[in-house]
């Protein structure tokens, strides 16, 4: 199953998990809506009530950059990474 | 009964006990840090106040989390509490202004977002919907962006009427509804838009703040980009009250809590020199509803000052003699205990505040 990797920053909205096992594959899409369904407070900290990834946030899929298009094996890990920014 | 001041700032919540006499403040360590708090609603309809945080990570994005006391602890919902529906094909970027409804309709809160947009709550703020009438007003694809964002700042609930309802934005100006917020119309006649062709438009006016008289609810404050009026009809038309003023540019306009008339502003020099007049820091007040004004300073900064106040970073409390309260972008926050005869520092070397809340306790 693909596995979602969570910053240490959004582990208090995973339940303090840093490794999330997810069923859905195909597309990273797929992946963040079933993260969306079973950990909501995760999934808004990462995209927009429209779907979209959040401009500031990050997610590679196997160690490269990804849209919500990015093919998912059953066997891919999942980045999430808030990028560097801010002041 | 003394006075918890809520202040936002850039990167966290401050919360600040006053002592009974509002004289010494004691400033707690941050709440949220390292994320702004544009805004805080402050619901004193209950058997204790609720604070209502709106939250903003540059990189998660806008939440509103609420505390039942004071501050010791914070409950955010699951789900985005504030948020468009799918097929309003927006997101919400941040929220500006949280605001109770009237004590007729407990549980009614208010939120305005930026885009501009009116959301309300009838669950006491946890989760919030959008108002339809006003987002699919036929004016909204011709309302503007401020340098801050376009956003709706202010929402006033009509004390006594629940269904009649004043908001404005930047830009865009003031609308009301007087049927719940089914429809609007805006209420700007009067109001100089100098940056429009035509400098006199039905809407399009870049509103900073508005306010409303505490003895007479159709009397309303608005602190303009560039213009400070007032209007004795509720916002059917707004007449300049600029005159005795060092500049009528600013943010913030405050009312007092209970004196009909009484109301304080922080000019600025010009839209295109944002520092307090003759770089002093100085509020000014007015007794008598704006046809003079006095500047108030004792206690604030001597010499060159240039730091600005935000709109949403002047507040009032509700004891007598009242308090008012205002902090910088430099990150100091000011109060008097004694309507601006006198000032003191509350706090300095915070981040940038964006906005303050006296909280009764």
């Amino acid at each position: 199953m693909p596995v979602v990797l969570v910053p240490g920053v959004l582990r208090a909205e995973a339940g303090g998990a840093s490794r999330l096992e997810v069923t859905a594959a195909g597309t990273l899409g797929a992946v963040l809506t079933e993260v969306g369904e079973r950990w909501p407070m995760l999934a808004r900290r990462i995209r927009d009530e429209q779907g979209a990834v959040r401009r500031y946030v990050n997610v590679f899929v196997d160690g490269e950059q990804a849209g919500l298009e990015t093919a998912v094996a059953p066997t891919s890990e999942i980045q999430v990474l808030p990028s560097v920014a801010g002041g | 009964m003394t006075v918890l001041l809520a202040i936002g700032t850039q990167k966290g919540l401050f919360l600040a006990a006053g002592d009974d006499e509002r004289r010494t403040w004691q400033v707690g360590p941050a709440h949220f840090p390292g994320t702004a708090v544009y805004t805080i609603g402050v619901d004193t309809r209950g058997p204790r106040p609720r604070l209502l945080a709106a939250v903003d990570s540059s990189h998660f994005g806008p939440s509103v989390a609420v505390s039942d006391d004071l501050g010791e602890t914070w409950q955010e919902p699951e789900t985005a509490p504030i948020a468009f529906p799918e097929d309003a094909g927006a997101a919400v970027e941040r929220v500006w202004q949280i605001v109770p409804g009237t004590a007729a309709e407990p549980g009614v809160v208010y939120a305005g977002s930026q885009p501009s947009a009116l959301f309300r709550s009838t669950d006491g703020g946890r989760s919030f919907e959008l108002v339809r009438g006003l987002w699919d007003h036929p004016h909204r694809p011709q309302w503007g962006a401020g340098f801050g964002g376009q956003a709706i700042h202010t929402i006033l609930p009509h004390p006594d009427d629940p269904s009649r309802l004043l908001v404005a934005m930047s830009t865009g100006g003031v609308y009301r509804s007087g049927d719940g917020g089914e429809t609007w119309s805006p209420a700007n006649k009067g109001i100089k838009a100098y940056f429009f062709p035509d400098p006199w438009p039905e809407f399009g006016q870049c509103v900073h703040r508005v306010t409303r008289d505490a003895g007479d609810p159709d009397q309303l404050y608005a602190q303009n980009h560039h213009g400070v009026y007032r209007s004795t009809d509720g916002g059917d038309s707004w007449q300049s009250i600029a005159a005795t003023l060092p500049s009528d540019f600013g943010f913030p306009i405050v009312a007092h809590p209970s004196r009909s008339g009484t109301i304080w502003n922080f000019p600025l020099t010009a839209d295109s020199e944002r520092h307090p007049t003759e770089l002093r820091c100085r509020v000014y007040r007015s007794t008598d509803a704006g046809d003079r004004w006095e500047p108030q300073h004792v206690g604030l900064p001597d010499g060159p000052y240039y730091p600005v106040v935000l709109r949403d970073a002047m507040c009032t409390d509700r004891l007598d003699p009242a308090g008012v309260y205002f902090g910088t972008r430099a990150g100091e926050v000011f109060a008097t205990n004694d309507e601006g005869e006198s000032w003191m520092t509350v706090a300095a070397h915070l981040p940038d505040v964006l906005s303050v809340r006296a909280v009764p306790v």
